[in-house]
């Protein structure tokens, strides 16, 4: 026997009113494929591609507390802004961020990160300039490469001085796809 | 905190592997349509007491103590008789248990789920609170008074 649907549902919604989660968590279908999404009370905290879901689970509940659970109502307003972004109507987040368990030099390369405009890129060395340290465009690429919300923190804008896409945590050929969906490149 | 984090699965874990055989025994207490009620309840205690856990064993009987308090609850909104004894999981087969369960079968429900719970299943008196909807200090008095009462009985 397993639980009704609908039962299950009812719990999971239940858990989300009732305030009592570290995080929840869904995954987002995505044009670049399934995204597992995970918030807290203080914001979004994870977007990961290929995730396999025990580890990523585990991995959000030492970041966040054991309470997590999949509950889709709770990702309601990520998924409506990733499915805006993809469908070209939306050109920034709203979306508050949990960034709890980053160091403070990623904090700020993540920030300033944050101030690259749809559309446009932007190279390691520089970001290493505004972050404060331009000798730290390594450093720099270390941090882009375990962003935690990879596409709503654009690192996919972030590209070599000689304007080649260098990496991709989520693998290059997802970078380009979002930087020819954001007309960054043809 | 590393050690203890890592020995509690994550609540859906916990949640997925315990549900269906949460909701047998509701149905079993309470019939399919009082059970769907009482299946949300018991999963909203559980998660209110979760992150009190220290460990993470013995979380199928903590979870069914928790369901089978619902139940009583339940037949008690209900103005049924409620003193039938928590049924405690008995299919974990722990030795320690087998003999407690030998031991403790004609103590009052509270006590004996106290005590089953406290040294049966070493779950701390946070967690046999959470279980038995009370405070940490009535299932330490509970635990003791069921524990006096073997004493009494075994002299």
């Amino acid at each position: 026997m397993t639980v009704p649907t609908d039962l299950d549902r009812r719990f999971r919604d239940a858990a989300v009113r009732a305030g009592a989660l570290d995080a929840a968590y869904d995954v987002i279908d995505s044009e670049l494929g399934p995204l597992l999404a995970a918030v807290t009370d203080r914001g979004l905290a994870r977007i990961t591609y290929d995730a396999d879901p025990q580890q990523e689970l585990e991995r959000i509940a030492r970041l966040a507390g054991p309470r997590v659970l999949r509950a889709p109502r709770a990702l309601d307003q990520a998924r409506r802004e990733l499915d805006d972004y993809f469908a070209g109507r939306r050109k920034a987040f709203d979306l508050d961020l949990d960034l709890r368990g980053q160091a403070p030099f990623a904090v700020a390369v993540l920030g300033e990160l944050a101030k690259v405009p749809y559309g446009r890129t932007s190279t390691y060395g520089e970001l290493a300039t505004r972050a404060g340290n331009p000798r730290a465009a390594r450093a720099v690429g270390m941090v882009m490469n375990r962003n935690p919300v990879p596409i709503v923190l654009p690192c996919h804008r972030i590209v070599g001085a000689s304007g080649s896409l260098v990496g991709y945590g989520g693998g290059l050929e997802r970078k380009e796809q979002l930087l020819r969906l954001e007309g960054a490149i043809l | 905190m590393m050690d203890a984090v890592a020995t509690i699965p994550p609540f859906e874990s916990f949640y997925t592997e315990h549900a269906a055989e949460v909701l047998r025994l509701l149905r079993r207490r309470l019939g399919r349509e009082r059970a769907d009620d009482a299946f949300q309840e018991t999963f909203l205690r559980a998660l209110r007491a979760y992150d009190r856990l220290r460990h993470g064993e013995h979380l199928r009987a903590w979870v069914l103590t928790i369901a089978e308090r619902v139940a009583i609850d339940a037949h008690r909104r209900a103005g049924e008789p409620a003193d039938e004894l928590p049924e405690l999981p008995h299919l974990d087969g722990r030795p320690a248990y087998e003999e407690l369960a030998f031991l403790t079968d004609s103590l009052p429900p509270k006590e004996r789920a106290a005590v089953v719970l406290r040294y049966g299943y070493d779950l701390d008196y946070e967690q046999i609170a959470a279980a038995l909807e009370s405070s940490p200090d009535a299932a330490r008095q509970a635990a003791s008074s069921g524990i006096r009462r073997l004493r009494r009985r075994a002299q």
